[in-house]
């Protein structure tokens, strides 16, 4: 897989100190889900976003585990506390071994 | 014959259909699912329309005579014409066309005329449903309406334009466009084209009209024509715009729905804080609204046969009382507008050649609503078994489309009044015994299951050389038994392929002729098309 | 309708995933009791696409919440494990429906009872409205 995959979030730019805010990400990603056939009848392998995680200064948001029967481009919504001014991460792992990154800084005010 | 239309005609003045004593001192104007019909039309309401669950037997699942008789209705009189079926072919010689968006702005303009500042709002269905308006992609309609002013609008078939051209109009219109249930699919957030909600300020009260855009939109129409929207119910957004308007000031709210009457119903007892429902997408017509807790619902009906005036009284931020008056427009007795008319046949002009070529003529009856079947879906479900050389023919239960009556030419444009739409490809394929069965079960369970908010305001799809027996009072799987192939008479093997032609199929890459094609080369083989009774399908469990 | 758009499903007889479910959900619970209440689930009466049906779950004093879809040939959808960042043990994500069925949440909570929350979520093939 690995061709076009791009991740995409939306966190707020500010917060006050221990507030709770929303979090939306979205990752392109076909989630080919190794139970299609292709037009030769030969089973099309596996090949998904298996994991995400969101953390915030290293502290964990949440911690997810995809099977195949999570849609094409996973998308994901959850809530977070924000102790202080940081950085999120958020981490998508393939099946191929890429791994997907992306920041977004949020300052407390 | 002519002289019981004019018999009809000098029963019926204009000054009766408009009479109003003008009340309150706010004036709502609903107009809806007028599908592209800007000319007059004939206009057969169904006699068989079931409801399940707890509105078995209620308004608006009751028909023909039983229909006259709850609202009194006498036999043969105006009303009995325009809001029930029974003696339709007769009816209509002497009282004429209905519609036309000429007649109807000659209605608008009387209403504006005792309440200058009425609202005007139009419940969706407008952009879809005839020859001009697929040619112009909307255009046709969006001039006129445009011509009418009216203040907001919501929507349903206009997404079958696909986004970009929907997009394109909307950031044209004049007024608001509105659909609390539109949203973006990648993000759920509200779509930004969309508002939920608009206030207005008049008579000296805070009106807020919130739209609800039909709600299944995906489903029941090509979801991949605009991909970039998700719509649903969602009746707990639907509370929290009612309560943000009313914090705002709102003193009256008005919901401007395409939710279908039984959804209606069920969201008035859920969703509290409403004052007003103008229901559209079922196509009811019901000369009185109907009142659940505090919210009173009001349908309209179609294809510009009625236009509905609501007198509110609105005080100290409550609605104190209200008049209503569903007006059947009556072409030959409401004078048109003349400016509506110039404007309606310059939008006409391009294609008068094209539509008015007369293909055949019909010595039936031709009319489109009720559960089952309908006489033009007959005829469309024979065109298909002949032309496309099928054993099984299906076509969508859609409610719009006009009538003919007996006697009258089939042109072109009457052909595609009952059949226009973006997706109008007829496919021929393999399907089993086994796979038409799930299908019949699950439109039958979009149709009656007895929660509405599983129903979608279609009829059932319609079956030509397949006969079957439906209990509507079972749940999905277990409705339809005694599946019969009628060339034979033999009932239906789930494990045979069976050759069957259809058309609107959601899918994208559906092949096949336009169908309105198919119907005008039928009809042109025919000659005189005549319709049979239609006994294929049993119906039981009501 | 989409009684055309029927035509290019696979059909054949459906086997019952329910009891494969039910294996799978005595792996995460250990066969403990399962509570009602404490955790709700959102998802429509209706999918607008069988390929991505919105769920969303909450269960506040979650560890973890474990997603089900007994219609599918494989049961399991996803598990959410909540950080101490996390703030409502809320989530919501999209997901397949191979058919009508059940999607099922069970939420370990942090006294290591389990909690249960389903829906019965109705995927269609169409019908043509008004
Ligand atoms: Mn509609
Ligand atoms: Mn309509």
């Amino acid at each position: 897989m690995a061709s076009g995959v791009k991740p995409r979030v939306k966190v707020p730019k500010t917060a006050s100190a221990g507030e709770t805010i929303e979090i939306k990400t979205l990752i392109s990603h076909t989630m080919e889900s190794g139970q299609r056939k292709d037009s030769d009848g030969n089973v099309i392998p596996r090949s998904i976003i298996n994991r995400f995680t969101a953390e915030f200064n290293g502290q964990n948001v949440i911690d997810v585990t995809l099977e195949p029967a999570i849609s094409t481009n996973p998308y994901f919504q959850f809530e977070a506390i924000v102790p202080e001014t940081g950085e999120f991460k958020f981490i998508w792992y393939d099946d191929d071994g890429s791994v997907y990154e992306e920041t977004k800084a949020i300052s407390v005010s | 014959g002519n002289w019981a239309r004019l018999a009809a005609q000098q029963a019926l003045t204009q000054d009766d259909l408009l009479a109003f004593e003008t009340f309150g001192n706010v004036s709502l104007i609903h107009v809806t699912d007028i599908h592209a019909q800007l000319k007059p039309v004939y206009f057969r309401e169904p006699s068989v329309n079931i409801g399940v669950g707890e509105n078995k037997g209620e308004v608006p699942h009751v028909t023909g005579a039983d229909f006259r008789r709850l609202y009194g209705i006498k036999d043969g009189s105006p009303s009995h014409y325009a809001l029930s079926s029974g003696d339709f072919s007769a009816l209509a010689k002497g009282y004429g066309r209905v519609g036309g968006l000429d007649r109807m702005a000659t209605v608008i303009s009387a209403i504006r005329a005792d309440r200058p500042d009425a609202l005007l709002l139009d419940g969706g269905d407008t952009w879809h449903g005839s020859y001009t308006c697929q040619q112009t992609a909307g255009q046709d309609m969006v001039n006129v309406m445009n011509a009418l002013r009216p203040d907001a609008m919501t929507f349903h078939w206009e997404f079958t334009l696909g986004s970009d051209r929907v997009t394109e109009i909307v950031e044209g219109l004049p007024f608001a466009a509105l659909g609390q249930n539109i949203f973006d699919a990648e993000w759920d957030e509200p779509a930004e084209l969309f508002k939920p909600y608009k206030m207005f300020e008049r008579g000296g009260t805070k009106i807020a009209v919130i739209g609800q855009a039909f709600p299944y939109m995906p489903i029941a129409n090509p979801g991949w024509m605009f991909p970039e929207y998700s719509f649903g119910i969602r009746d707990e957004n639907m509370a929290a715009m009612v309560e943000e308007v009313r914090a705002a000031g709102a003193e009256c709210v008005v919901v401007l729905s395409h939710n279908g009457f039984d959804v209606d119903k069920k969201m008035a007892g859920i969703v509290p804080g409403i004052d007003v429902i103008l229901s559209g997408h079922t196509h009811d017509a019901l000369p009185e609204p109907v009142v659940i807790g505090d919210t009173i619902i009001l349908p309209s009906g179609s294809n510009g046969k009625f236009v509905t005036r609501l007198d509110l009284d609105i005080r100290d931020g409550r609605m104190m009382g209200y008049r209503s008056k569903l007006i059947p427009v009556f072409s030959d007795v409401i004078e048109p507008d003349a400016g509506i008319t110039a404007l309606i046949d310059e939008q006409r002009a391009p294609y008068e050649a094209e539509m008015s070529e007369v293909i055949g003529k019909t010595d039936s009856l031709l009319y489109r609503r009720g559960n089952f079947n309908g006489s033009w879906d007959d005829l469309i479900c024979d065109a298909l078994l002949s032309e496309r050389d099928a054993e099984i023919a299906l076509s969508p239960g859609v409610r719009w489309g006009p009538s003919l009556i007996p006697g009258q030419e089939i042109t072109r444009e009457d052909i595609w009044n009952v059949t226009s739409m973006s997706y109008g490809e007829a496919y021929r394929s393999e399907m089993t015994g086994e796979f038409l069965k799930v299908i019949l079960e699950d439109v039958a369970d979009n149709i009656f299951n007895p929660d509405p908010y599983y129903q979608q305001g279609g009829d059932m799809v319609r079956t030509g050389g397949l006969g079957y027996s439906i209990d509507v009072s079972r749940p999905q799987g277990e409705r339809i038994s005694n599946m019969t192939l009628l060339s034979t008479g033999e009932a239906i093997d789930p494990q045979r392929a069976y050759v069957v032609s259809g058309w609107a199929s959601v899918n994208e890459d559906t092949e096949g002729p336009q169908i309105w094609d198919v119907v005008e080369s039928h009809i042109r083989k025919l000659g005189t098309v005549v319709v049979g009774p239609n006994n294929s399908v049993e119906v039981t469990g009501i | 309708t989409s009684s055309a758009g029927m035509a290019a499903m696979a059909m054949g007889s459906l086997p019952a995933f329910a009891s494969l479910t039910d294996d799978e959900i005595a792996k995460v619970t250990g066969g403990a009791e399962l509570g009602e209440g404490a955790i709700t689930l959102d998802a429509p009466e209706i999918a607008e696409n069988g390929n991505t049906v919105p769920i969303g779950v909450s269960a506040p004093g979650a560890v973890s919440i474990v997603l089900f879809a007994d219609g599918n040939p494989v049961p399991n959808v996803a598990t959410f494990k909540f950080g101490p960042l996390s703030a409502s043990r809320t989530a919501s994500t999209r997901i397949r429906l191979a058919r009508t069925q059940n999607v099922i949440a069970i939420a370990e909570m942090e006294d290591g009872s389990f909690q249960k929350a389903s829906a019965n979520i109705k995927v269609t093939i169409g019908g043509c409205g008004g």
